[in-house]
């Protein structure tokens, strides 16, 4: 392979890592606060169709951005009364959620659009183009350094760079801010957060309204940058990639990082190439697919290092009597 | 203190299921009166469009065939205090089991064919559940969370043996080979005018036997026995001397083999091939239709048949109104999922509360037993 | 300090501020607290003085940790009022109590396992939304506290890391960091080792030496008459006394504790103990948390003679109950059923001490002996289900379980008599008797009973204490756990007492006194060699 055909797969690999390490970074916040959330993927999914929905009527690429954060918090807050308030179990809202959202964005497509549950096609003001960074043209005859900023570095949409920077803020908010410090003990110990005078399922909320957010995020991702347009079922179980990229990651920011770029870079791969050779044996392209799913639940077996999750993960908390 | 008087049990099995569904319906006609169409007239589409004649029902018992066995399987695990979210991959993976055998021995009769691939099914299905459940009983690891990646893995899987293994010479899309017409089960068609062109097949008495072995097998054995103990009381089980650990292994590789008989239904008796995507999410109905008949066979055979019913309904409805589908089916079943699995706290506490104002018997209960209690 | 409404919830000032130099840091007046049928707390008085260390003794279930959670805030009280440094406070919540100057170390630790020592220390008490201005503080003043108080630890550690005598010294960090004047502390040292809690002992003096206030909550009476100024007893939600430490004794304490309750006459000849058919060799166990629960226990059972276990509820004997009857696992020792070793690996080493005689009515019927949502008849096979009796190959005889639980429930005297009803839905004593009737109509070779009349009206008491008389006199061997001291000297023919682990002395209940096995209980052994 030469430079150009490995940018070319690094490339795509920052295009495709960018949606799981949203929706990672999403999972992250309401899953150190304790709610087990099985819902990222429906939560994305609704956004996507949110976004572009709103993207194709208002032909503003940011509206539509505005009303797939929208979505995606209103249906955070569903899981959140049905998890938090209610006590319900975590992993069935977080099912029904996704279910949810599969039946409604395919309905409410097709009612509104008529295009088979595909949204219009956006034009280029109901999208975000490529960002070009400043210098990329001018350095790119610099050798290698040069053509990594340009072709690498430079020319993603908007929402790439954030989803980068989210991973500084979390790990920021996590273990600098009071508010990190508290959610990170909600999950752990709620009943110490309780005694301290704090309220569980105050924090729980805010969690999870900040996992909508970022799931927002996400999904606009898919149908206003990444696409031009919603189509169904666009998600495509990324949500639950995400979810295995988190529990990979032991639930910390930078590793999430590290562990969507590598999922990212798989998925890249696999587009790729058909098949890959690995010491003369033919490697299946279903194979590199599989294989951030095998890799978690080898990993949760606890056969390479151990991934724990939160303590009070999945247990609604009752101050008892 | 806190704890309110328990439902009396005819409103735990029927009006608190009933209740939800009517909210989820409401919700669900909210939807179509938003979009500007009429939700009883879809609500009628549906009920003719899965009863309205024998082809309809045919439909209507085919669908039902499958969420019985889903249902069934995560009922199952759920009565043992397990999450069975895998039947999807279960069911998928069982497919290969039934192509394999029914391809191997289609020359025969498929009163041959159908106990073999009936084993293989449950035997492919039972090991991809197993995994999961030996997982968590051994290393800790939760079976949710498993079982979601083996739905994953058993996606590609399939479509890896689809392509480069099953499919045979000249065919160019991902898929099987088809099975010989002797070895291919019967469908009720050929036997009863009116189900013909219909897909329900022999497997329907497959899944109705299944209902009576489960129900067997949950009360009616020290296997069931001990299967409820553990999931109502982990502790008490071990107690008892119960192996819990033994226990979970068991029952996902049970669960898993009732899933496999999805693709019993679909490979043998409908498509006659394995294709990609059969089981079409048969696994994530099979978990509303087991909170919807609150885990008990009867309760999932009716369940069952009114997601039989909605499915094929709603495959009706967009010849009634044009533009509606069956997605709108989707959207209920959701609504089912959500109210009857995680906001069940939505009525209960009012529910409970109306019962002990409004019954007699268990307000003077109620009096007795606190008089009794402060006077000791 | 006037300017505070004393009925106003909202935050005060920390109490630091405004602290006369003597006089009662804490009043309670008419407490009174009911869970459901419970009366927890009758009309409690109690005044602390400022400066000393006060501590509350009685029973389990007497209601000392109730009362201290009132003052925490973590309960409301149903009446009555509590006094503050003089000023009538309404404690609506944690925060409010520690607004007040009330800190408390629980039981069961708050702390974050996976936090380190500062960040537990500032949890709750940040001072802004970014962490390090709080973290430099917290630093600055840890230091300063652990030289003025002799509290050394690492801030930086991780909390899970340190040992758990470290872990109760950051739970009086956090409380003194909040401004305590006042400090709860509620059976501090029942995870500690000896050393540890002559550590704590030391802090606490120190405390009381800087003019601090401490409410210690205990049932070792050794620590009592080691630390505290003031004593107060309850006993049975009731406050029976308060008295000054030096004008009391150990023996006069025990016997408030236990009060002069009427000893229930029970018809028992005399035993005529067979051949050894239980016995516990060296055995080791740890709980769930992997401590030592259980340290190097050896006794035996014969035939025909009940042995009784005394102590104060967590001394091991819990984990000694599971351990025997094959819920749980040894470190070391054996447990020797008829001459045969009980393997207890795996998770199914009940159904293996059942096979081999031993019939167990567990401590806690709700969470073990019985399935709340099953029917009286399913709770009655409940561990016997894989027997011939209920049918052979895989099907469960229901027929004959119904039959059995039928005839059952009728020599038992279970009411009501419906062996359809759920088991949640008897009352205490009547699901005792269920699993009494299991148990015990089996004809085990063995029986090992835990608290049998634990939450059990006084009728069915006599009832259940006399079907165990009728067990041993029809020679079965008969190991017996309570914390009812009162039950254990009219039932058993030998007592062993345990404190820590350990089989601390054996007595003869006819011989032996009361305030000989409080003694005991409390931990205090050398006190006769010393005299």
């Amino acid at each position: 392979m030469d430079m150009g055909a490995i940018l070319s797969i690094l490339d795509a690999t920052l295009r495709l890592s960018t949606p799981l390490l949203l929706a990672c970074l999403a999972g992250l916040y309401s899953e150190r606060a304790g709610i087990f959330d099985i819902g990222l993927e429906g939560k994305m999914l609704a956004a996507a169709f949110a976004a572009a929905a709103v993207a194709a009527v208002s032909g503003s690429a940011w509206i539509g951005l505005m009303a797939g954060m929208a979505v995606s918090v209103m249906t955070a807050c569903l899981q959140g009364v049905a998890a938090i308030t209610l006590k319900g179990n975590q992993l069935i809202a977080g099912v029904a959620i996704n279910m949810l959202a599969a039946g409604l964005t395919t309905f409410l497509g097709q009612q509104w659009f008529h295009q088979g549950g595909r949204t219009p096609a956006l034009g280029p003001d109901g999208r975000f183009g490529a960002i070009q960074l400043p210098f990329a043209a001018e350095l790119s005859g610099v050798p290698i350094l040069g053509p990594i900023y340009a072709d690498l570095i430079s020319g993603h949409y908007l929402l790439v760079y954030i989803a980068f920077a989210m991973v500084a803020v979390t790990a920021y908010v996590l273990y600098r801010t009071r508010f990190g410090l508290r959610l990170r003990a909600v999950g752990e110990n709620p009943k110490a957060v309780d005694t301290a005078g704090i309220s569980v399922n105050k924090l729980r909320f805010q969690a999870v309204l900040i996992t909508g957010l970022l799931c927002g995020l996400a999904g606009a991702y898919f149908s206003i940058a990444q696409g031009s347009g919603f189509g169904n079922n666009m998600t495509a179980g990324k949500g639950y990639i995400a979810l295995a990229a988190l529990i990979f990651a032991k639930w910390k920011p930078v590793p999430a990082m590290f562990t969507c770029l590598l999922f990212g870079f798989l998925d890249a791969l696999q587009i790729r190439l058909q098949s890959a050779e690995l010491f003369g044996i033919e490697v299946p392209v279903q194979a590199i697919q599989a294989l951030p799913y095998v890799l978690t639940v080898v990993l949760l077996a606890g056969f390479i290092g151990k991934a724990v999750g939160p303590k009070a993960g999945g247990v609604p908390y009752t101050k008892e009597r | 203190m806190s704890a309110l008087r328990p439902l009396p049990r005819w409103a735990d099995i029927a009006l608190l299921p009933v209740l939800n569904l009517i909210l989820a319906f409401l919700i669900s006609g909210l939807v179509v009166l938003m979009i500007g169409q009429n939700p009883f007239v879809a609500m009628w589409a549906i009920v003719t469009g899965a009863f309205g004649n024998g082809y309809n029902i045919g439909y209507t018992l085919y669908y039902a065939t499958n969420f019985i066995f889903t249902g069934l399987a995560v009922a199952l695990a759920a009565h043992g205090g397990l999450f069975n979210i895998g039947a999807n991959g279960q069911a998928y993976v069982a497919g290969l089991g039934v192509i394999v055998t029914a391809l191997a021995l289609d020359q025969t009769h498929w009163l041959i064919v159908a106990p073999v691939a009936m084993l293989a099914a449950a035997l492919f299905g039972g090991v991809w559940a197993f995994v999961p459940g030996y997982l968590q009983a051994k290393r800790g690891s939760h079976v949710v969370i498993t079982t979601i990646m083996f739905n994953f893995i058993a996606a590609a899987l399939m479509i890896y043996m689809l392509n480069r293994v099953l499919k045979p010479a000249g065919v160019s899309g991902p898929e099987s080979a088809m099975i010989e017409e002797a070895g291919r089960m019967p469908k009720l068609g050929q036997f009863f005018a009116p189900f013909n062109y219909t897909p329900v097949n022999f497997s329907i008495f497959v899944a109705l036997l299944a209902l009576v072995l489960v129900y067997i097998l949950i009360w009616h054995t020290r296997f069931g026995y001990s299967l409820r103990t553990m999931g109502a009381n982990p502790t008490a089980a071990r107690y008892a001397g119960i192996s819990n650990s033994r226990m979970i292994m068991i029952t996902m590789t049970l669960s898993g083999a009732l899933a496999g008989m999805v693709a019993f239904n679909e490979v043998l008796g409908v498509q006659n091939r394995l294709v990609l995507d059969f089981v079409a999410d048969a696994g994530f109905v099979g978990i509303a239709v087991a909170l919807m008949g609150r885990n008990h066979p009867i309760g999932i055979g009716l369940a069952a048949l009114l997601f039989g019913a909605l499915y094929q309904g709603g495959n009706e409805l967009q010849y009634v109104i044009s533009g509606l589908d069956r997605t709108v089916v989707v959207i209920i079943q959701a609504l089912v999922i959500l109210f009857t699995g995680a906001m069940e706290g939505l009525f209960r506490p009012g529910l409970q509360r109306g019962f002990a104002l409004f019954s007699q018997e268990s307000r003077a209960e109620a009096l007795e037993r606190s008089t009794v209690k402060s006077e000791s | 300090m006037s300017e505070i409404n004393p009925q106003d919830p909202q935050r005060p000032q920390p109490a630091a501020a405004s602290v006369p130099a003597s006089g009662w840091a804490i009043e309670l007046e008419k407490i009174n607290k009911r869970f459901g049928p419970v009366h927890a707390n009758k009309d409690i008085d109690l005044k602390i003085e400022r400066g000393t260390i006060h501590g509350i003794v009685g029973e389990n279930g007497a209601g000392k940790s109730t009362l201290m959670s009132i003052l925490y805030g973590f309960y409301t009280a149903d009446s009555g009022t509590i006094r503050v440094n003089g000023e009538v406070h309404a404690i609506t919540d944690s925060r409010h109590a520690l607004a007040l100057g009330i800190g408390m170390v629980h039981q069961h630790f708050m702390l974050v396992d996976n936090f380190s020592v500062l960040e537990n220390v500032i949890l709750g008490a940040e001072d802004s939304g970014l962490l390090k201005p709080s973290l430099d503080r917290a630093r600055k003043e840890l230091d300063r506290l652990e030289t003025e108080y002799d509290l050394e630890v690492n801030p930086d550690a991780i909390v899970e890391d340190i040992s758990v005598g470290q872990q109760q010294r950051v739970e009086i960090l956090k409380a003194l960091y909040r401004g305590a004047e006042t400090l709860i502390l509620d059976e501090p040292t029942g995870v500690l080792t000896p050393k540890e809690a002559d550590d704590l002992f030391r802090v606490l003096e120190t405390l009381r030496a800087q003019g601090k206030t401490v409410i210690l909550i205990t049932h070792k009476l050794r620590e009592i008459m080691a630390i505290t100024d003031n004593v107060s007893v309850m006993r049975q939600g009731e406050m029976v006394a308060t008295v000054k430490t030096a004008e009391t004794s150990p023996e006069q304490l025990a016997e408030l504790m236990v009060g002069r309750r009427v000893l229930l006459r029970i018809d028992k000849g005399e035993a005529h103990p067979g051949k050894t058919l239980l016995e516990v060799q060296n055995l080791v166990v740890a709980d769930d948390l992997g401590i030592v629960r259980v340290k190097d226990v050896s006794f035996s059972v014969r035939a025909g003679e009940i042995v009784g276990i005394a102590g104060v509820s967590g001394n091991g004997q819990s984990e000694l109950l599971e351990s025997v009857t094959g819920m749980r696992d040894q470190r070391s020792g054996n447990v020797v059923l008829n001459g045969n070793p009980l393997s207890l690996k795996g998770d199914d080493g009940a159904a293996r001490a059942r096979a081999a005689g031993l019939a167990h009515v567990p401590e806690d019927r709700q969470r073990m002996g019985l399935v709340t949502s099953f029917s009286e008849w399913e709770n009655s096979i409940l561990g016997y289900h894989e027997t011939p009796t209920y049918g052979t190959g895989p099907l469960l005889d229901i027929a004959a379980a119904k039959r059995e639980a039928a005839e059952r429930i009728k020599t038992f005297d279970v009411r009501p008599a419906d062996i359809n009803l759920k088991g949640s839905l008897f009352s205490g004593g009547n699901q005792q008797k269920i699993v009494l009737a299991r148990e015990m109509e089996r004809n085990p070779d063995v029986l090992v009973v835990g608290q049998p009349t634990r939450g059990v009206d006084i009728g069915a008491i006599e009832f259940i204490h006399n079907q165990i008389i009728k067990m041993r006199d029809a020679g079965k061997a008969i190991l017996l756990v309570s914390v009812e001291l009162d039950e254990i000297r009219s039932l058993a023919d030998r007592i062993l007492v345990m404190f820590d682990g350990q089989i601390v002395g054996e007595a003869d209940p006819a011989t032996a006194t009361e305030g000989e096995l409080g003694l005991m209980m409390a931990g205090v052994t050398d006190r006769k060699a010393a005299e």
